[in-house]
Formats: structure tokens, C-alpha cells, sequence
């Protein structure tokens, strides 16, 4: 009861014009920032930070900036999924995920349904994640620390092999997808012993590695688009799009298919989110994995399954929620993005950490309030936004094509300010194309890429730990099931092999 | 394709073997380190730092020889296939888009990444897309323009300028 009086005296804080306009403010910032590729909430947050000082001499009180961030934050989540679905393009890491089932879905014409079931499950995801935070925020900090490094690899490793059980690929290109995006990863400076590793021909280029959005927007932005132009030879890519009023509310009615995504999501997304290192990306791609996993129909995932949508959405938005967890209760940040707003808290004058509930209500409660605010401003913008969204979707491919080019090499540059990073994700770009012809699954290097840089020192630790012992892996209570479960599904094609064999002999000696 | 698929699988090994052999190279400052006695367990240290990715490139080498059995054994789709990898318009494509991203590129060094922009859109509106001059140079002219906005007033995120970086600069003088 106290907790609910502290809430609501929070939300009235929320509520106040200032506030409340900055809430809004702060959304539309981050669709903005979450949709263009290139640049997600960390770039939004990081760059506005100078600008919250303003705020804060205008209010007298850390609370306004920080609600204005945190919007940007929210918004940023559900603005990924904007650009992954209509354009095939994930607005930020988060996103990438949304893009895998997003994309076939608006290519089959079902882009509102796309949008709206994002912008749905990101407002269940918020909301849920919010609900547990403001109940069970410092207990839950607490459970997070104990996933230590084997932990988190066995997580990493279900993540891989849902790829190979239930893709419903090629096997070996796809253990190969994982396997080169994982190397690429490794690219640069070995964050361990500090030694360079795999400095192709010496390019110094390569010193700060391959980073992830190289790699997502040229397989996405360039390498998919060539092969789009190829196959549709410039035709229409996707069938006619209603865009009526009606075709909303049926497309928020077709949301409830979604209820186990969304649910998986939300609360996978929220606890990934609190591990220290982790955030919404790998969050989401668990999420996107672990619903695949239990789904009755696996192999429409990639396809334009709704809770493909759902999940990813879902869980992003948990995660963000997540992610503020141990930036406020210990002081560790969850995710680049809260990094840069515990950055902002000290620089305020606050000091984040277990005292923080106790000696600073008047700057934790609001903030939670805002958080439930800001996920409703989202989702009514986004689903008031969604017939711009489709309108550009309309577009003649020969004008959407080039614009889709355009902002692959804007944003690439935006994000690293780096013109070996745009030579280089074109080149990536076209090498996808010709191995997307061959059908080699990209979705995993791009998933591989992101997960390696956390999965490495996570394994390298795990096995100094155990001193190069493998079992570690199998005999921690947490880790030894999740290891097993994963073990099982790389087997999974094996295992379907010998049984297919075996019916298939049987069925040859019965026919005779 | 059936031919395009082994060639692939043979271009992916020997991508592999070099990952393995780039993997296992001692840094440069230690010359006491032998290549490869990275990739196994130090004692006191834990894996090596080419730990990781030498077994990792091994696993895709592994794939590629794989990949090149059900070639052999014709298990799978690409492996059968008697379609074309790049029929006529898909080569012709690969050359005008493809060489048109290339183009934007080397043109972002000269000219920028606006002027460049522009130049791009308006080839690939113009004569790929065969719109008309109205739309193409509308479209040209207002991706830049939007961008130089956003990135360089907004979020002061400045994109190169090249050859035409003087013309810009009164634009700061009055946004900035």
C-alpha cells in the first residue's frame, strides 16, 4: 500500500504541464531517433544530455531531465520497429530482431498489423516491466547478480542454437552464419589480454572492430534491398495496404494471437534487461528465440509470424524498464543507454544506489510515474503515426529504394563518423546479397555478432574460473539445465535425421 | 547455382583458413610467443585471445567441407538447381545499383556527402527509376537539404563536406 501511495503521489509529480510536456517531447524525439537507422536511444540520450542542464535551471529539480531522457529512451523502443518493419532497416540493435518477422509481414501486405501489434506489445511490455519494477525493484536487483558468467553463456548459447533446432534452414550454413558473425565480433582489440586479433592486411580500420551496425544495415539496408530489386525486379514488393480506420481496429484485434510473444517478451525482456551488460538488444533476441522455442508453429517464425513481432517488441521495452533497475537500486548500469543516464544522474547531483529509494522519494517516484506515462504517450503517437508510416511504404521502389541506400550510408556514418565503416558495410552488403541468393541464413552472424562481444570473456571467464573445465557449464543449478536445453536443440536436426531414417528404412522393409 | 554453391563453399574454406591462421598470430610486441600457442588454455590466464575465434573458425571450415558433401551427394536445393545464379538482369542490376552505391562512395570524398546524396538520387531517380525531372530533382534536392537539418543542425552531427565545405559555411553562421 505504501508503495501504491508512493506511486501515485509520483504520477501526480508526472502529470504536471512540464512535465508532462517534456514526457511528450521526449517520445517523439526518440521515434525519431529510434526509426532512423544508425542511431538509437543511446545517441538520442547522449546527445540531449547538454540540454537537460537547461531543464534543470528552468525546473530546480533533477526529476524534469530525467523524465525527458527516459521518454527518449521509451520512445526510442518503439521507434526501432518503425524502420525494421516498412523499410526492412532495424532503427537500432534493439530492433533487429522485430525486422526478422516484421519485414515478410509487411511484404505480404500486412504492415499495419505489423505496426500496430509493435506498438501493442511494446505498451504490454512497459507496462509489465513497469508493474514489476515499481513492486519488486529491490528484490529482483538482487536475483540478477547471481547469474554470473556461465550464467549468461548458457543464455547466449540457447539463444545460437534455437537458430540451428528450429530454424528450419540449411544446418551447415546456418552453424556457419553464427560461426562467422561470432568471429567477426572478435575483430579488433581482445577486450581480455589487450592483444589485436584478426587485423585483416593491417587495414587499421579493423583496430576498433567490426561494429554491429556495419554489419545489420549492410545486410539489411543494402544486401537485402539488392536482392529485393533482383527478385521483384522492381515491381511491387508487398500487396496493396489498407490503411482504413477498420483495418486498425482489426489489426489491434489480430494483437490477441499474440498474447504468448507478447507475454514471453515481456517478462524475459525485463529480466534480461536487469543483468548487468545485457540490455534490450540481447533481450529481445532471447525473447525472439525462447518464443520460437515453445511456439506451436516454429517454422512460420521469419515468415511474418505475429508473435515473431510481438516478442522482440515486447521484450525491448521490458528490458528498458529492466535496465534502470540496477542503474538505480546498485548503481550499475544495464545498457549503454542507462550508462549515459546514470552519467546524467551524477552530474545532477544524485547519487544512484541502494540509498536512493530511502533519501531521494521525490526523484525516484515521479520518475517511475513517468515511466507509465511516457509508455502511454508512445503507444497513442505511434498508433496515431501508423498511416504516415504506411504512407511511405507506397512509395514507387524506384524512389523508395534509393532513400533506403541513402539513409544506409547516412546512418552508418551518423553512428561512427567513420567512412571505413561505410566502405566497409557496403561491401558487407553485397557479400549478403550473393549469399542470401545461395540461401545462407543471415539473421544468426547479425544476432552472433551482437551476442559474441558479451558471450566471449562471459566463456573465457566461466572456464579460468573452473580452470578449463567444461562441466561448469552442466553442474551450476541455473546453467546446467539451460546448457542441456540448448545441447538438445543443436542435436534437434540430428535427432530428426535418424528418426526420418529410421521410419524411412521401416517403411522400404514394410513395402516389401 | 550448382556451380555457384561449390564455388562459394570453396571461397567460405579457405576464408575459414585464414580466419584460423590470422587467429593464432602472436601480437607483435611479444616475439616470444609462438603462432598458435594462443589458442589453447594458458595456465594462470585462462583461453588465449585466439581461443575463441580459431575453434570457431575451425566449426565454419568444418560446415563449408559440409556443405560441400551434399553438394556432392546433391542433398540439397542449390546443389540441384539448374537456375542461373545472376541471369542477364540480375547482372546488369548488381552493375547500375551496385556501381552506383560505389560511385556515391567515392563521390562522398570529393563532393560530400550532400553533394554526393544528391547526385546518387538523381541517377538512380532519373535513370534507373525513369521518374520524371519534376519528382527526381524534388526528391534530389530535399534528402539533403532534410539531412544536412538533422544531422548536422540538430543533432550536430557533422557528415563530410569534401570540395564544397565553403558553401556550408554560411549556413552555420545562421543555424548554428
Amino acid at each position: 500500500m505504501e508503495v501504491f501511495i508512493a506511486l501515485m503521489d509520483g504520477v501526480a509529480v508526472a502529470l504536471e504541464p512540464m512535465n508532462l510536456g517534456l514526457a511528450v517531447l521526449g517520445v517523439i524525439v526518440g521515434l525519431f531517433v529510434g526509426a532512423m537507422p544508425g542511431l538509437g536511444s543511446v545517441n538520442g540520450v547522449a546527445i540531449l544530455l547538454p540540454f537537460t542542464f537547461v531543464i534543470q535551471g528552468i525546473t530546480g529539480s533533477a526529476t524534469s531531465p530525467m523524465i525527458f531522457l527516459a521518454a527518449i529512451y521509451y520512445g526510442a523502443m518503439y521507434g526501432g520497429a518503425i524502420s525494421s518493419i516498412t523499410l526492412g532497416i532495424p532503427g537500432a540493435s534493439t530492433a533487429v530482431a522485430t525486422t526478422f518477422d516484421g519485414r515478410p509481414m509487411a511484404l505480404m501486405g500486412k504492415a499495419h498489423v505489423a505496426l500496430v501489434v509493435a506498438a501493442l506489445a511494446s505498451f504490454v511490455g512497459g507496462t509489465v516491466s513497469n508493474i514489476i519494477f515499481t513492486i519488486f525493484a529491490p528484490a529482483l536487483a538482487s536475483v540478477a547478480l547471481d547469474f554470473g558468467d556461465p550464467e549468461i553463456f548458457a543464455l547466449m548459447l540457447l539463444a545460437f542454437a534455437t537458430f540451428v533446432g528450429l530454424g528450419g534452414d540449411d544446418i551447415p550454413k546456418t552453424i556457419f552464419s553464427i560461426c562467422i558473425g561470432l568471429v567477426l565480433a572478435t575483430v579488433g582489440f581482445d577486450i581480455i589480454s589487450g592483444e589485436p586479433r584478426l587485423i585483416f592486411f593491417d587495414i587499421t580500420g579493423f583496430s576498433h572492430g567490426i561494429r554491429f551496425l556495419v554489419l545489420a544495415i549492410g545486410v539489411y539496408g543494402i544486401g537485402e534491398m539488392l536482392w529485393t530489386i533482383n527478385t521483384s525486379r522492381y515491381g511491387s514488393t508487398m500487396t496493396k495496404v489498407d490503411v482504413s480506420f477498420a483495418s486498425i481496429l482489426f489489426a489491434i484485434r489480430e494483437f490477441r494471437k499474440a498474447w504468448k510473444g507478447t507475454a514471453i517478451g515481456s517478462s524475459l525482456g525485463f529480466f534480461v534487461g536487469i543483468l548487468p551488460a545485457a540490455g534490450a538488444t540481447p533481450g529481445s533476441l532471447m525473447s525472439y528465440g525462447v518464443t520460437k522455442l515453445v511456439s506451436k508453429n516454429p517454422e512460420n517464425f521469419g515468415k511474418g509470424e505475429i508473435d515473431g513481432i510481438a516478442a522482440p517488441e515486447a521484450a525491448n521495452n521490458a528490458a528498458s524498464t529492466g535496465a534502470m533497475l540496477p542503474m538505480m537500486t546498485l548503481g550499475i548500469p544495464g545498457s549503454p543507454t542507462t550508462a549515459v543516464l546514470l552519467a546524467g544522474m551524477v552530474i545532477w547531483g544524485l547519487q544512484p544506489g541502494p540509498l536512493l529509494f530511502t533519501e531521494q522519494p521525490d526523484f525516484v517516484w515521479p520518475l517511475i510515474g513517468s515511466f507509465y506515462i511516457s509508455n502511454v504517450i508512445a503507444v497513442i503517437i505511434n498508433l496515431a503515426f501508423i498511416p504516415v508510416f504506411l504512407w511511405m511504404l507506397r512509395m514507387p521502389f524506384t524512389i523508395l529504394s534509393p532513400m533506403i541506400f541513402v539513409l544506409s550510408l547516412v546512418g552508418t556514418y551518423a553512428a561512427y563518423m567513420d567512412m571505413f565503416d561505410v566502405w566497409l558495410m557496403v561491401l558487407v552488403g553485397i557479400a549478403a546479397f550473393f549469399l542470401r541468393i545461395l540461401d545462407y541464413p543471415l539473421a544468426p552472424a547479425v544476432l552472433a555478432i551482437v551476442l559474441g562481444p558479451i558471450a566471449e570473456p562471459k566463456l573465457r571467464q566461466s572456464l579460468l574460473f573452473s580452470d578449463g573445465d567444461f562441466s561448469i557449464f552442466f553442474t551450476r543449478p541455473i546453467a546446467g539445465p539451460i546448457t542441456v536445453v540448448a545441447i538438445i536443440l543443436i542435436l534437434l536436426p540430428l535427432l530428426k535425421f535418424i528418426r526420418d531414417k529410421f521410419r524411412g528404412n521401416k517403411k522400404v522393409v514394410d513395402d516389401t | 547455382m550448382r556451380r555457384a554453391e561449390i564455388v562459394t563453399s570453396i571461397i567460405l574454406g579457405i576464408l575459414s583458413l585464414y580466419f584460423m591462421w590470422k587467429s593464432g598470430e602472436a601480437p607483435s610486441w611479444n616475439p616470444d610467443i609462438a603462432r598458435f600457442d594462443n589458442i589453447g588454455f594458458i595456465d594462470g590466464e585462462g583461453p588465449g585471445s585466439g581461443f575463441w575465434p580459431f575453434w570457431l573458425s575451425a566449426i565454419m571450415l568444418i560446415c563449408c567441407i559440409w556443405i560441400g558433401i551434399n553438394w556432392y551427394r546433391k542433398t540439397s536445393p542449390q546443389s540441384v538447381s539448374e537456375e542461373p545464379f545472376l541471369d542477364s538482369y540480375g547482372k546488369k542490376m548488381l552493375l547500375m545499383v551496385g556501381g552506383g552505391l560505389l560511385g556515391f562512395l567515392g563521390l562522398i570524398h570529393i563532393v560530400g556527402f550532400y553533394g554526393a546524396m544528391f547526385i546518387f538520387l538523381f541517377y538512380y531517380m532519373k535513370f534507373l527509376g525513369r521518374h520524371s525531372t519534376r519528382i527526381t530533382l524534388t526528391i534530389s534536392v530535399f534528402m539533403p537539404v532534410i539531412s544536412f537539418f538533422f544531422f548536422d543542425i540538430a543533432m550536430r552531427i557533422v557528415l563530410p563536406k569534401g570540395y564544397l565545405e565553403p558553401l556550408f559555411i554560411p549556413l552555420y553562421d545562421i543555424f548554428l
